[in-house]
């Protein structure tokens, strides 16, 4: 297959970026889009040129490294799917495929398609948690929890801490990730005397660090590649608008 | 967890981006029941002229007896006009926040989420700017060519200029995408959808936008083809 | 430890190697097996609550172990220090785990406890891990599980409500733990959630993207790491009173490797060559169904879950280079080698024969796929048995994931599978409070060798990584700190100033040689020559050939490799770089234990010795210690130089396997 890549470039935070454009002749079907860029950076370095600077590790969908916009969409054509397991059978010979690093002031480009996704920690240093020491637990077994509580639990706890939702969402908003952790801790029994504070809390944490605020576009839910469903965020803000009208607080 | 939670309700929930969209959800949910309403009421047209202006008459005189002439409606139209500076007020707040949100665009433009979803500012734009020349048209009768015609006569008369239909239509459809999207949105927010609940939800909203544009729309519709006169 | 510092005795191995002195662990208590951890812990000296956050601990790494370390003795009050090269400690690889955990609850009633948890992973281990160190495992389980509830963690449940479990790795008994297929993942994000729970309350210090790149050793004490940012590509110095290294295996010297792209060795490596033993690193254990590679392009190789080979069978063509599409292969001419050669097993053999026997088609030529390096498994009987729908409960998600992977659809063509490095058993040497052989130097998770001998158990790793992380060292750690703090040290002690000119030293050298050949081109070679001479089957002759090859791999990478940019900025290919350069010497020590060591065990087989029908053997009368090898390059000799820790057998005796 031949592909011409135009891909964003920019040398560090404070450089000016733009969109560079270069031609692949041999790239296979059964390469991965990273694997597409390996083989690029190594014609690259061999050149004398930078190569390609992009975060990635597992490359197998689930660490959340990877992160790139392709062609508009965050992670690519393939629903469901990170970048890292997108194929180059998804692309057709002679495609030009635009490349573009996540877009929001929350997460500052640092080189080329690697962005700072720091915001997503400290979303979760808001009260993303249990607040359980270690050996204070009690026995596993003495708090039930109904299987479907747990099951729905499970499907928002699948969240990668990616940020392709907030790359997708117009307003530029973290609110999928921030209601994914609220959703996967407010279902189960050991998260309920935190659940309003929690809310309130990383809301308060998401805001401050500039992320949008949430106009239920559904972009979000569209691009996740967990298939975090848009129902999470229904869920954040009942929990939030229960502790704006009681006034719950954790101090 | 650290927490510095204002203890006002009020700069609680203007204080955050969620708490906006509570606003604008209750004062959507007021315009809606109004837009209800008021479409009821238009229907009142087909009736013929002396049940419509009569209908326009008993506004004014409902509860006179209490808040004197008109008050009911001027309550009406104040909660209504706090609605609107509220709702738009927090819409353009969201709408700063998202512009600073993402100071660098993309080159690539993508297309996620429903036309509707993505509409929504500038079809409230429309839709405000619509208000405006509606009341200036048919309330105060100012732009109107039979501004003492009474309700139906300035009605019809308004109608009887094509291009002020088809803008009145197109408004409709505006209004329209809105409700589809702003129903369902306000409920979401609200905190009332769920996975399994959200198809349902948004082909309700759906529903209700589509009847409210032909509700209101059938009238320039009936003028233009002479069925209203 | 004072004893390594005496001469080597005898040269071995064709002056591969010197013979130095025995070790012995002397931290597990005389007790019986039961009594030695809750003796241990009582007898492990305690902090005054008000002097913990006058100590620091760093703590490498962000996974299971890491991670929750960091986070209880943050919780403790001790001051830490986190340091993961990825971008948030979420990152770690703990988070690709896909089987579950496991743990002597014996919620169902099947027979378990902890004493037989504590049986199956010595047997697992074939009788290479430590009984003292397995055992405090086995006991610790229960208290893990109970803990990753109580944060949160969405086990499967059953209708009832309550903890669902199910059986694993051949084991008799139901007692893995499970999330789905990402168990991993969930665990990680409780152990992460914990972490920036003392983010936020200010006890633990984060550094992300923070590599360590040398460990400091001051008046024989670990007390502090070089690290490079990968933001800035500032050297740094990070001074503490204990170090803790919690790092991962080092799967990824084999290039090709379900581990994550970044995990590296560097930080173990730096440890080795600053004085702590590495034990067993020929010990790796190789995963039998992993998708193969598709091209010279492949970059990583994705498992996929064992179960699979529940319901599908494995084949290969009878004929020997047979090209033709699997389904147009009739069934005569097919060759189920796996139910012909173990009827008694068949497709359900344990991991490392499976391995092999797909290794051995492959090289008899028999193999399926691009360079033959595959062979099918495959659904068709099952879906003829069961139905697709029923295939398609149980493994869709599965099938998904290598149709997404291969574009080819497992329910009309069978599978192509093939044997991938996985795990490392191997690691850091440490005593049962998991103290390296540098006082002060701590080694949790994959990064030690502790727990699981020569092959680990599935749902293994998960169990002993926390066990580490939350109950473990922060007992023994405490332990050490008791005696500090120690006496401050400064940025101009000569340790510090050697370290840091060393490392920066190493990276000028990486930057200067601007040769003609890419970092991965190494990588690839490395990987391809420690996978044919130390991969699934070992030989004498091979590891030789391995042996000799690899100084010169080695010096023509430091003369040869090529990096784009600078120092002082980001720069991937650097970084990948120093870890390539720790690849190119731990191989060679790889090769040297996998040929020192003449028995088959584990995840460690050598042709020369198996037994008439093909399977390992051990030989206990010899080989039954630990291998803890002393970097010895800047020793006199030149050579890495063997410590045998002997292992005894007191509760658990040896057997031979057989699954025929």
């Amino acid at each position: 297959m031949r592909i011409t890549l135009r891909v964003w470039r920019q040398k560090n935070a404070d450089a000016k970026g733009k969109m560079e454009k270069y031609k692949l002749d041999d790239v296979e079907e059964d390469m991965s889009f990273l694997e597409m860029l390996d083989v690029l950076n190594e014609k690259l370095v061999l050149a004398d040129e930078d190569p390609i600077s992009f975060d990635h590790d597992c490359r197998e969908g689930i660490c959340g490294s990877c992160a790139m916009v392709i062609n508009g969409t965050p992670h690519g054509p393939q629903k469901n799917t990170t970048t890292c397991q997108l194929h180059m059978r998804h692309f057709k010979d002679g495609d030009t495929i635009d490349v573009e690093p996540w877009r929001a002031r929350a997460f500052p480009v640092i080189k080329d398609l690697v962005t700072d996704r720091s915001a997503f920690d400290q979303i979760i240093q808001a009260g993303g948690y249990v607040s359980v020491n270690t050996g204070s637990a009690p026995e596993a077994h003495a708090t039930p929890v109904d299987k479907v509580s747990a099951d729905d639990a499970f499907d928002a706890a699948t969240c990668i801490g990616c940020g392709a939702c907030v790359a997708a969402c117009p307003n530029g908003s973290s609110m999928l990730f921030t209601s994914a952790k609220v959703t996967h801790l407010g279902l189960l029994p050991q998260g309920q005397p935190e659940r309003q504070t929690r809310a309130i809390s990383m809301l308060a944490k998401q805001d401050e660090l500039d992320f949008g605020g949430c106009t239920n576009v559904g972009a979000c839910a569209e691009v996740c590649p967990k298939g975090i469903p848009l129902a999470s965020i229904s869920r954040l803000n009942h929990d939030v608008l229960g502790a704006t009208l009681t006034g719950a607080r954790a101090d | 967890m650290v927490l510095t939670q204002q203890r006002n309700i009020v700069t609680r929930t203007w204080g955050s981006s969620v708490g906006k969209k509570f606003v604008m959800a209750v004062t959507g949910v007021i315009f809606l029941l109004y837009v209800i309403a008021h479409m009821i009421g238009n229907l009142k047209i087909f009736f013929g002229r002396e049940t419509f202006d009569a209908y326009s008459e008993h506004l004014r005189t409902l509860g006179a007896d209490i808040f004197g002439y008109s008050g009911v409606l001027w309550i009406i139209r104040v909660v209504l006009i706090a609605a609107v500076v509220l709702h738009m007020v927090a819409a353009f707040s969201l709408w700063y926040k998202a512009k600073r949100a993402r100071p660098v665009g993309y080159q690539h433009k993508g297309h996620q989420g429903s036309y509707a979803a993505r509409t929504m500012r500038w079809g409230g734009v429309i839709i405000a700017l619509f208000v405006i020349w509606h009341i200036l048209d048919l309330t105060t009768g100012t732009v109107n060519p039979d501004p003492a015609g009474g309700a139906y006569g300035k009605l019809v008369a308004s109608f009887d200029r094509p291009v002020v239909a088809i803008f009145y239509i197109v408004a409709m459809v505006a209004l329209s995408f809105h409700i589809s999207h702003g129903l369902w949105s306000g409920i979401q927010t609200l905190g009332g959808n769920s996975a399994v609940k959200q198809h349902a939800l948004k082909s309700f909203s759906i529903g209700v936008g589509v009847v409210v544009a032909v509700g209101f729309a059938i009238i320039p519709v009936s003028v233009m083809i002479g069925l209203v006169r | 430890m004072s004893e390594l510092q005496q001469e080597p005795t005898s040269v071995q191995g064709e002056g591969r190697w010197l013979l130095g002195d025995p070790i012995a662990d002397d931290r597990a208590p005389d007790s019986p097996v039961g009594d030695r951890w809750s003796d241990r812990k009582f007898s492990a000296r305690l902090v005054n609550p008000a002097n913990r956050r006058k100590m620091t601990a760093i703590i490498v790494g962000t996974g299971l172990a890491g991670g929750a370390a960091a986070a209880t003795l943050g919780e403790a009050g001790y001051h830490v220090k986190s340091f993961c090269f990825q971008d948030s400690p979420r990152r770690a690889h703990s988070i690709a785990a896909q089987g579950g955990i496991n743990a002597a609850k014996n919620y169902r009633n099947d027979g378990d406890s902890i004493h037989r948890l504590f049986y199956d992973t010595v047997k697992g281990g074939d009788f290479r891990s430590r009984e003292s160190n397995v055992h405090r495992l086995a006991e610790v389980s229960l208290n893990i599980i109970d803990q990753c509830v109580a944060q949160g963690v969405p086990f499967a449940r059953e209708y009832s409500g309550l903890l669902d479990t199910r059986s694993f790795g051949g084991t008799q008994v139901s007692r893995t733990f499970y999330a789905r297929g990402q168990t991993g993942q969930q665990l990680l994000i409780g152990a992460y959630s914990a972490l920036e729970r003392q983010i936020a309350a200010g006890t633990v210090e984060m550094h992300p993207r923070t590599e360590m790149l040398d460990l400091i050793v001051a008046d024989g004490r670990a007390r502090g790491i070089v690290t490079r940012s990968i933001l800035t590509g500032r050297i740094e110095t990070h001074l503490a009173d204990v170090v803790v290294l919690c790092t991962g295996g080092y799967g990824n010297v084999y290039y090709l490797s379900t581990n994550a792209k970044g995990s590296n060795v560097t930080a173990a490596w730096r440890a080795h060559k600053r004085g702590a033993l590495f034990a067993n690193p020929c010990y790796t254990q190789i995963h039998p169904t992993c998708i193969p590679v598709s091209g010279e392009y492949q970059s990583k190789l994705t498992l996929m879950s064992e179960s699979l080979r529940n319901d599908g069978r494995v084949w290969v063509p009878k004929e020997r280079g047979d090209s033709r599409p699997p389904n147009s292969i009739p069934e005569e001419e097919r060759d189920y080698y796996l139910e012909r050669q173990y009827p008694a097993f068949g497709n359900l053999v344990p991991r490392d024969i499976a391995s092999r026997a797909a290794k051995n088609m492959c090289d008899a030529e028999q193999g399926v796929g691009p360079g033959g390096l595959g062979v099918y498994l495959d659904f068709k009987d099952a879906i003829g048995r069961l139905g697709r729908h029923a295939v398609e409960a149980k493994y869709g998600n599965l099938f998904e994931m290598y149709q997404r992977i291969t574009g080819d659809d497992p329910y009309e063509v069978p599978m192509r599978i093939y044997p991938a490095i996985h795990y490392t058993m191997g690691g850091l040497w440490v005593d049962y409070d998991l103290r390296s052989t540098i006082p002060g130097l701590f080694v949790g998770g994959e990064a030690n060798f502790s727990d699981h001998g020569a092959n680990r158990l599935g749902a293994s790793a998960l169990m002993q990584g926390l066990a580490d992380g939350y109950f473990v060292l922060p007992t023994t750690v405490p332990n050490y700190l008791a005696d500090g703090p120690f006496d401050p040290i400064d940025e101009s002690h000569p340790a510090v100033v050697e370290a840091v000119e060393a490392t920066k030293g190493r990276i000028d050298k990486l930057l200067s040689a601007n040769g003609n050949r890419t970092v991965d081109s190494f990588h690839r070679e490395l990987g391809q020559l420690i996978w044919d001479q130390c991969g699934m089957a070992r030989s004498k002759e091979g590891l030789e050939k391995a042996l000799d090859r690899l100084p010169s791999l080695r010096e023509e990478f430091w003369r040869d490799v090529k990096i784009v940019g600078t120092g002082d900025g980001f720069n991937q290919s650097l970084e990948k770089a120093g870890r390539v350069a720790d690849f190119l010497e731990l191989g060679e020590l790889m090769c040297t234990d996998a040929l020192h060591r003449e028995e088959s065990c584990g995840g460690h087989f050598r042709v020369e010795h198996q037994t008439e029908d093909g399977e390992a053997q051990r030989d206990d009368e010899n080989f039954a210690y630990v291998a803890a090898w002393e970097y010895g390059a800047d020793k006199p000799g030149g050579k890495p130089i063997l410590h045998k820790e002997d292992l005894e057998f007191s509760y658990v005796h040896p057997s031979q396997r057989s699954y025929k």
